[in-house]
């Protein structure tokens, strides 16, 4: 559906100097499917929306929607960016503060090339804005809405065209928290029940973990992995993107060969010898960083049966409501382990910490 | 200060047997305010009401000035000039200055350097040379541009006239053009571009955006604008005296120039014109107070500041920049280099080879032994540093009061503070020459006076470089101190005045340099022995002693940029961006 080839954006610097802000990115959207743009800020991800929306003006690469090419730096192509009939909804929203609700979601078919009659716009514009559950409020001036029903308008305005590709650029990020959560629900079954093909842009990880079909993890203006939220979060194939998504702790190690299964080697530590997956080949004496999510840290208070297993005594513990954070003392390291908050041990016990090794990945530094 | 005893300000709990100047200094800096602020307003309302005084009869109530004001049909020519002239400098101001300022936001025309450069020309020409150069270009007689464009077609025609309203709407309208750059400048760019990206995305064309989103986005900006412009126009002086005076076209400024230099001087008379001009900048300072509060409904949530991309202009480019250029050249090249040739003549004449040879340093040598220019300079200097000096540190107290305080009536201190801001230049001067005339403290004719005038009338600028300031500091800084035991003498001196240092240094700076260039309330309160620089000019111009004049006039604005260069270099170190 939406094909992005060897995409480079360049923008210009405060000293007019080009800066890359979007280098070599390639990805393909499937019809139907919600498509995440993840990374810190200043990674490019905006950038690379922006491009497919034609409010950037690409250096090099191809983009097309639907099979119709909207950008080829080598067939000069370049689509403007109100031709290219996409739904778009801004970070700030920007709702038009001098029009009504009914107005701002009317105006991509009043400005378009397609004529509409009186009563097939009024048609249209209700049932958009009924699916966003603003039927209500179609006169009241889009100033006196509230974050979460701009954010709401901005959405009926970008579908009103009924577009064939839907643009978010951090539609959550202006929201509170609690209303983001409510909100990110409310897109997803949206999105579902529309199918529309989506590229959404974020910063947050819980927000493209807990909407995306697939991910794309972007940092200094390159995609560092394209996966399924679950595999990205448990099979991260480097140190950045195991970073950025979620929590982990890191530990260095060098491998001392293979282990059984294809994908398991035994690694050193400084904790001692692990058992680790990669996803990679490694060989004897490679340097590898190791990844594990406290989650995946089990605590008991006997010595529990298989590998990894390392004794320790807790240092500090974290209550937070629905778990528990702890830190581990292994030695001279400390662990961070999130643990159910029904568990009672006390600070200073010992402990035992037990990893599975399929949750212990390898990565290459 | 009854009422003031009732604010919780920081210091006060433990003020105890300690003695703090505290309340000396709020009461001292208050009584200031309210006497500059408020009491020549009075006496120039009260005194439009009176006949002149004399030896032999004493003022007696009378509604006669305001009878002979409004009874004689001149009047209504007079407001109606005043209309004309400023709605039409306005007018031309605003276009000039929307042009660029949307060629320099949202296009990629070259040069855009030069552009921020210009904001400051009216700063560092002042109105009075400004206008004087463009006589020399304009001036159906010896104008260069009507002597070049005769010579050109071979014709006696006279192409350009700038003693007239249209000559005086394009030399002002001209001058200020600079603000309405930077004013439309500063709409652009509150503007959050995804609402004109979001258009397009729409689907939506050039023209469509133009049409249905950024005019009436930016409509609250553009009235503002132009009441800014419109007021400032209507205060001008030096233009209508210079320009509209020779022919008999008077506007309210020039009138009450007039009616006062006239001999016996009709004190009733100007200040019934004053009241009406003043009643006419309320308005205009009022409906833009409404308006700018108004225009929080435009204030719309901002995401990341994403300049949007120059439109190519392709080849239209080269029209833009001819403008550009030519804008350049009437507003920068020609007054200045018109100025500096008629510097290096003995006696004015039109530029040709023969006067070429001519060429000579006498005027700048006649104006170094000028018998009144080391003082005059000396005179300027002074009053610009202590006017400078004192309305930065009373308004820091005020603004202290104003933002950080919860004392009663607040707000009206904040108003009458500003209150100076409808105050044209030339009726500050009526109205303080007036009070002091009549209040016997022998103030009148002295320096005293001069510095008075210009504390009153640019204390508003002093309050709003220090509120921006201000408001930047956080309540819990100042309460820390006085939990430190800091009396609030203390915490003001050593807090609260370093924190506010880029507004001070800011504001005083800007002080200076409008100080220095004051000639509408100085024309009417100076004597002998006070002349400050912008009357030595208009003097040296009443004398007909043109190159003399130039010569003063290029040092002038040399002095002035080598000050603007100063202020922006300290701005830079401080971190300002105002000037």
């Amino acid at each position: 559906m939406l094909t992005v080839k060897g995409l480079c954006t360049d923008y210009l610097g405060e000293r007019g100097q080009a800066i890359r802000a979007a280098n070599d990115v390639s990805f393909e959207v499937p019809q139907g499917k919600l498509f995440t743009l993840l990374g810190p800020s200043g990674c490019g991800k905006t950038t690379t929306l922006r491009s497919i929306a034609g409010l950037e003006r690409p250096r090099m690469g191809e983009i097309s929607v639907g099979g119709n090419s909207v950008y080829s730096s080598e067939r000069g192509i370049f689509i403007p960016p109100n031709q290219r009939g996409l739904g778009m909804v801004f970070q700030s929203y920007a709702i038009w503060p001098h029009m009504t609700v009914f107005e701002n979601a009317a105006f991509p078919l009043r400005v378009g090339r397609k004529r509409f009659s009186r009563t097939q716009l009024e048609e249209r514009v209700n049932r958009v804005l009924k699916t966003v559950d603003l039927e209500d409020m179609a006169q009241r001036e889009a100033t006196k809405l509230s974050g979460g029903q701009q954010q709401r308008l901005a959405l009926a305005r970008a579908l009103v065209m009924e577009p064939q590709l839907l643009l978010l650029d951090e539609p959550l990020s202006n929201l509170d928290a609690k209303l983001r959560e409510r909100m990110r629900f409310e897109l997803k079954r949206l999105q579902r029940e529309l199918g529309i093909t989506t590229v959404y842009v974020t910063h947050d990880q819980s927000e493209a973990l807990a909407l995306s079909h697939q991910i794309a993890v972007m940092n200094r203006g390159r995609i560092e992995q394209i996966g399924a939220p679950r595999e990205i979060y448990e099979r991260p194939v480097n140190q950045f993107v195991a970073d950025f998504i979620g929590t982990t702790n890191f530990l260095d190690a060098t491998v001392s060969g293979a282990d059984g299964a294809e994908g398991f080697y035994r690694v050193r530590c400084e904790l001692g010898d692990l058992k680790a997956f990669a996803h990679e080949t490694l060989k004897a004496a490679d340097k590898v960083v190791l990844s594990v999510r406290p989650e995946d840290i089990h605590l008991s208070e006997s010595r529990p049966q298989g590998d990894n297993v390392l004794e320790g005594s807790i240092d500090q513990k974290v209550f937070l409501g629905e778990s528990a954070d702890w830190q581990i003392a292994i030695g001279e390291r400390r662990l961070q382990s999130r643990v159910h908050p029904s568990l009672r041990i006390k600070s200073g016990e010992k402990v035992f910490v037990s990893i599975d090794p399929e949750k212990c990945v390898a990565l290459k530094p | 200060m009854q009422a003031a005893g009732q604010a919780t300000a920081p210091g006060f709990a433990h003020a105890g047997p300690r003695f703090d100047a505290k309340w000396l200094i709020i009461a001292l800096c208050v009584a200031l305010t309210l006497y500059l602020g408020v009491v020549p307003l009075g006496f120039l309302l009260w005194q439009s009401f009176f006949t002149p005084q004399s030896a032999a009869k004493a003022a007696q109530f009378t509604f006669g000035n305001y009878a002979e004001a409004y009874g004689s049909s001149d009047t209504w020519l007079l407001f109606g000039n005043s209309l004309k002239f400023a709605t039409g400098a306005a007018a031309m101001s605003f276009s000039i200055g929307t042009l660029l300022a949307w060629m320099n936001e949202r296009t990629n025309t070259p040069f855009k350097g030069l552009f921020f450069a210009l904001s400051v020309i009216p700063l560092i020409i002042p109105g009075i040379l400004f206008t004087v150069a463009w006589i020399l270009l304009g001036s159906p007689k010896i104008g260069l541009i009507n002597l070049v464009l005769q010579k050109l077609f071979d014709t006696e025609m006279v192409f350009i006239n700038v003693y007239s309203l249209g000559g005086m709407v394009w030399v002002d309208g001209l001058h200020y053009s600079p603000v309405a750059f930077l004013l439309m400048t500063a709409a652009f760019r509150a503007m959050d571009p995804a609402l004109e990206e979001s258009a397009i995305m729409s689907g939506a064309n050039v023209l469509q955006v133009a049409a249905r989103v950024t005019l009436p986005l930016a409509l609250p900006a553009v009235f503002a604008t132009l009441l800014i412009l419109f007021v400032r126009a209507i205060e001008s002086f030096e233009v209508p005296a210079l320009l509209g005076l020779p022919v008999g076209l008077q506007v309210f400024t020039s009138a009450i120039y007039q009616a006062v230099h006239r001999y016996p001087s009709q004190i009733g008379l100007a200040s019934a014109y004053a009241v009406t001009l003043l009643a006419m900048t309320s308005v205009g300072v009022y409906m833009q107070s409404r308006l700018s509060s108004s225009g929080s409904k435009y204030a719309t949530m901002t995401g990341k500041g994403f300049r949007p991309r120059p439109i190519d202009l392709g080849r239209w480019r080269y029209l833009t920049t001819a403008i550009f250029l030519a804008y350049f050249l009437f507003i920068v090249v020609l007054p200045f280099l018109v100025l500096l040739w008629s510097s290096l003549q003995k006696f004015y004449a039109v530029p040709s080879m023969e006067a070429l040879s001519r060429l000579t340093l006498d005027p700048y040598r006649t104006i170094i032994s000028y018998p009144n220019i080391v003082r005059s300079v000396w005179n300027s200097l002074l009053l610009a540093l202590s006017s400078a000096t004192i309305i930065m540190l009373v308004t820091s107290v005020i603004c202290w009061i104003v933002v950080k305080t919860k004392m009663p009536g607040r707000w009206l201190l904040d108003n009458f503070a500003s209150l100076p801001m409808v105050f044209p230049g030339i009726v500050l001067g009526l109205a303080i020459m007036i009070l002091y005339l009549t209040l016997p403290i022998g103030v009148y004719g002295t320096m005293w006076i001069m510095l008075i005038a210009y504390v009153t009338r640019f204390m508003p600028y002093g309050l709003r470089y220090n509120t921006t300031s201000m408001l930047q500091i956080h309540k819990e800084l100042e309460e820390s101190a006085a939990m430190s035991g800091a009396s609030w003498t203390t915490m003001f001196w050593r807090i609260i005045l370093p924190l506010l240092k880029p507004g001070l240094i800011a504001g005083w700076i800007y002080i200076v340099i409008v100080s220095i260039r004051e000639l509408s309330s100085s024309i009417l309160l100076y004597s002998p022995g006070t002349e400050v620089l912008s009357i030595v000019i208009w003097e040296l111009w009443e004398n007909g002693q043109y190159v003399e004049l130039s010569a003063l006039g290029v040092m002038f604005i040399f002095g002035l940029f080598l000050l603007v260069l100063a202020a922006q270099w300290l701005g830079r170190r401080f971190g300002i961006r105002e000037l």
